[in-house]
Parts: structure tokens; sequence; C-alpha cells
């Protein structure tokens, strides 16, 4: 009865002020729209950033001389390591295999296999990676850790820079995300705002005939929370158009960015929808509260 | 408690006053003024923020079923009055009691309580907009959580007394002032309040306009509701003949509670008093 009630205040209020409610509507629906591309956007980004630093490993050459026990040893030592989180042993005549299979021309041409037992060693963590450098050229940039070691690559400014620049894309989008995030709830308020203080007059009214404050807020809630569904529902409706008829023919032909994973569609929505509706929804309720002070 | 014996003293003898008037006529009239004071101001000053003084030491009570006038020139503070009435604003001094209860003491949750109690009238009329007159009148109940049923039983018998059976579905923009004001008094009362408070009811209307809403006032009044109306039609408070205060710069100046009371009177008598010439001697009808 009571919710009844309320809701049929909300859809009243809504009807008698059609204006300020499609502005508030289209405002959602605005957000939602940049937002809904926005977090795909920064998504692709980060998993590109992150393709790049999951590429970052140290590599650990033996001695041509060294043998079985050596390597047995060697690989055992790498795993005690901290920052390890997996080790691949490639053995010479395995690498050979594959070299040869790469360039058959050049192979034949000299005879004999050069290539090292080799040790890619993946860090736990790409940000880890030059720390684990350290530790396997022995600390304080002295030797290899075991006599049996010929080199360790020595990738660290690429590394280095690699670092720099993925970390740099990550925190601008988080950056970016959070200003996004700061803007879309003030503009919503802000339309919210408005279209109360157009209506502050009935407020004052409720107020004198005795209505709590609760029982004012409540059409006010209730109607936010249709603006911002009817806003999103709007929004991925546009979104959904776009994704099917334009976004999924190019991803399916064209293979170089098929590989590009982004958020669930169906994930986005309830964000979307989430965000719409709770940022109405707070945002009435909240400006209402200075036309409330008794 | 010194500032508070002549008060007693004054009420005592207004309804010692009043006993003899009922004792003097045959018939007692059901809306006669009895018992304990409805509205009770003790020493009530009001400043406002620039150190302008809206009231100063206003000490004046109102018993239950009287009919008040609150006259004075602009600015004199009649205004103020009503605002503390609906609690609108604090006193800074002294006491203000209505019904028994000292305003001061109600905590602003109870504020919308409170106010369900006390009918209030403004000079812009102050509906709701969006809403019929129906509506209009049905959102007082609506929030005391009125049922459908009650708004069902209660509207329609209210928009009878205040004659505005056929306009239950017009907005307010499509009604005339005076229809408004109908409409504004038909809510205040709708819950039956104890007080009605009129804060320039006729400020905005036309002298016949001016009396439709005097007799339903009136009206209102006869049926036990204490009613208090503040105003500067003073040709209209001439004729009533009811109780005056007369404000002045924040201070009561005259105190009119004797005389040309005319206690039982039929509102059609009433109204064709109103309408008669001012020069007429009073106590002829």
């Amino acid at each position: 009865m009571r919710l009844g009630f309320f809701l049929r205040e909300a859809l009243r209020a809504m009807r008698r002020n059609a204006a300020p409610s499609f502005a508030a509507l289209a405002t959602v629906l605005v957000t939602m729209l940049v937002v809904g591309v926005f977090i795909p956007a920064v998504e692709v980004t980060n998993a590109a950033a992150n393709n790049v630093r999951g590429r970052l490993i140290v590599d650990v050459y033996m001695k041509t001389s060294s043998t079985k026990t050596d390597d047995a040893r060697v690989g055992r030592e790498i795993k005690a390591l901290a920052h390890v989180k997996s080790v691949q042993f490639v053995s010479k005549g395995r690498a050979y295999q594959q070299q040869k299979a790469q360039n058959p021309a050049a192979y034949a041409l000299l005879g004999y296999n050069p290539l090292p037992d080799t040790f890619h060693v993946t860090p736990d963590n790409p940000s880890n990676v030059l720390a684990l450098h350290t530790e396997l050229t022995g600390g304080s940039g002295g030797g290899p850790f075991d006599s049996a070691v010929a080199t360790v690559s020595n990738k660290k400014a690429y590394t280095k820079r690699a670092l720099e620049l993925t970390s740099a894309v990550q925190w601008g989008g988080i950056a970016f995300a959070a200003l996004l995030t700061i803007a879309s709830i003030l503009l919503i308020a802000n339309t919210i705002r408005l279209s109360l203080f157009a209506r502050r007059r009935e407020v004052e009214v409720m107020r004198l005939v005795g209505a709590t404050n609760w029982f004012i807020r409540w059409p006010f809630v209730i109607e936010g929370v249709l603006v911002g569904a009817v806003g999103a529902v709007l929004a991925i409706v546009v979104l959904a158009i776009v994704k099917i008829a334009l976004l999924d023919p190019l991803f399916s032909g064209w293979a170089l960015v098929g590989g590009i994973r982004t958020i669930a569609f169906p994930a986005l929505l309830a964000i979307l929808m989430g965000a719409g509706v709770a940022v109405s929804a707070i945002g009435s309720g909240v400006s209402l509260r200075r036309f409330l002070r008794i | 408690m010194a500032v508070s014996r002549p008060d007693q003293r004054a009420r005592q003898r207004r309804v010692a006053v009043r006993g003899t008037t009922t004792d003097a006529t045959p018939r007692p009239a059901p809306a006669a003024p009895a018992g304990p004071a409805v509205i009770e101001f003790r020493g009530v000053s009001k400043r406002y923020g620039g150190g302008d003084v809206a009231l100063d030491q206003m000490t004046f009570s109102i018993v239950r079923g009287d009919f008040v006038f609150l006259v004075g020139p602009t600015g004199s503070g009649k205004s103020t009055v009503m605002r503390l009435l609906i609690k609108e604003l604090e006193a800074s001094e002294g006491t203000i009691r209505v019904a028994g209860h000292d305003l001061a003491n109600i905590p602003p949750k109870r504020v919308p309580f409170y106010r369900r109690n006390v009918g209030v009238v403004f000079q812009d009329f102050k509906l709701l907009p969006n809403r019929t007159v129906h509506d209009n009148v049905a959102y007082a109940l609506q929030v005391t959580g009125g049922s459908r049923r009650e708004i069902r039983d209660k509207v329609p018998d209210i928009l009878r007394l205040t004659g505005l059976s056929l306009k239950l579905h017009n907005y307010p923009d499509q009604l005339s002032g005076g229809e408004q004001q109908r409409v504004s008094i038909a809510r205040a009362f709708v819950n039956h309040p104890p007080l009605l408070l009129a804060d320039e009811p006729t400020g905005n209307l036309d002298p016949e306009m001016s009396i439709d809403i005097m007799r339903l006032l009136y009206r209102i009044n006869r049926t036990g509701t204490t009613v208090l109306v503040a105003t500067h039609d003073q040709a209209m408070v001439d004729k009533m003949r009811r109780r005056v205060l007369e404000l002045s710069r924040g201070r009561i100046v005259r105190d009119d509670a004797t005389g040309l009371y005319t206690r039982d009177e039929s509102t059609r008598e009433f109204a064709q008093r109103l309408r008669a010439p001012a020069e007429r001697p009073p106590g002829v009808l």
C-alpha cells in the first residue's frame, strides 16, 4: 500500500515535470554511454600492457661444457630464489631443433650446434623482473651465481622501459576512470538538484501539512531510481546495437584484434545498470536534504 | 512566576466574562470557549539574525474555541507569531505552549506530527500545483497514513463544506483566488485539527470573496476549532466583533476581548452582518 502510493507519486511527478525528468534521463543516458565505452577501452589497454609485461622474462645461459648434473643443480638453485614463478628448461639439442626448423639453410651451413642449455625464468610478478635479474647475476654485479652459468641475459634497459611505459598506461587508465566517475556523479547529481530546486516550493508545502522527511523523500528517491534505470537501459540498448552491428563482425573478420578479451558484456550491463540507478537515487535523496531542514 | 501571574489572572477574568455571557444566553453555544488555553505565549521574544526584533516580550493566551484576530501593520510581528506557532521558527526567549505542550520541547523529528494538529492557511494558498483539488486535500490525509477509505469518506465531505464539490478534478491554476483559498482551508481542516491558523487569508482576495472566506473560517470555528487569523483588513475585523490582538513593533498594544461579542450566531447572520455597511451601529442586527 505504502510502496504503491510512493510509486504512484513518483510517476505523477515525472509526468507533471516531464522536461526536468527528461533532462535527468538524458544525462544518465549520455554518462552511461561514455562509461560503457570507456570500461572496455581501458580493459583493452590494460590487457595490452599486461601482455607486454607478461613477456618480461630472464634467460640464463649455461656454459657449453655444462653437464646434465650441472643443469639439474642450477635448475634447483633458480627455483629456490625469491620472485621465481616458473622455470622452463630448454636443452641445447631442443634449441638447435627449434632454430634449425626456423632457418634450415643457415644451420646447415654452420654444421654444428653453437647453442647452450637455457633456462627461461618467469618472475612471479612482472614488476619483480629486475630484482630477479639482480639475484641471478649474483647480487652486487658480480659474476653469475653458479660457475656452470655462462651469462644471464641482459635486457635491463628494455625491461625497465617496458615496465615504466606499461605502468604509466595502467595508472593513466585508473586516473581517467576516477575522473570520469566523479564527473558522472556530479553531472547526474546536479541535474537532479536542478529539477528538485524547481520543486522546492512543493516540498515546503508538504512539510507544512505535516509530512515526515521520509514521506517526502521516498517518491523522489523512487523517481531517481526510475530515471536512472530508464537512462541506463537506453544506454545499454545503444551499446548493444553498436556491439552487435559494428564490433562483433569487425572482430570476427579481423584476426589481429580477435585475441583481445574484454569484460563480459552481461557484467558490463550489470555495472551500468547498478551505477545508473544508485547514483541517481542517492543523488536525489541527498540533494533533497537541504530543502528538508526544519 | 511574577510574569505569569497577571497573565493567569487575565485569563481567569476572560473565562469569567465568558461564563456570564453563556449564562445570559438562553441557548448555550456549541462553540462556547471554555477550558484551558490552546495557545499560550509567555514573554516570547524573537530576534532575527541581523538584530531585528520581531517580537518583544509578548504574552497572551487564547482559549479553546476562540476566534481571534491578530492585526497590525506590516512588520509588526503577525507572521512571526504564525511561524513560531507552526515551529518554522524558534523563539529566542520565553515559552510558547500549544495545547499544553511547550514547543521548545518538540524534537525536530516530531515536528511533522505536531503540524498535523495545526491547520495552516496562507495568503498565497500554498497548494501543490501538480495535484487536483481532490488530491491536494487528500495529501493532508495521506501524510498521516490515512487509508483510501478514509480519503474517500472525508475528502468529499470537506469539499462540500467548502463548496468545491464541482471543482474536484481541477488543478489549482484553473481556479479563482477565492476557490484556491477555499481548497487550502479544506486541506487545513480535513484532519479536523483543534487549531487553525490563517495568515492574511484574504490578502489576495476581493471583498466579496473575503467575506466568503471569513464565513468559512467562522463555520469551522463553530465546530469547536480555535481559529487565529492574522490580517490587516481593519474593516473586516471591526465588523466581525471578535477578540482582537493588535500588534505594533512586536508588542501587543491592544487586546480587545470585550463587548461586541455575539456568541451564538448562524453563519448566515454572520455573513449578513459582514456585508452590512460599516456605519451601522454595532449590536443592531
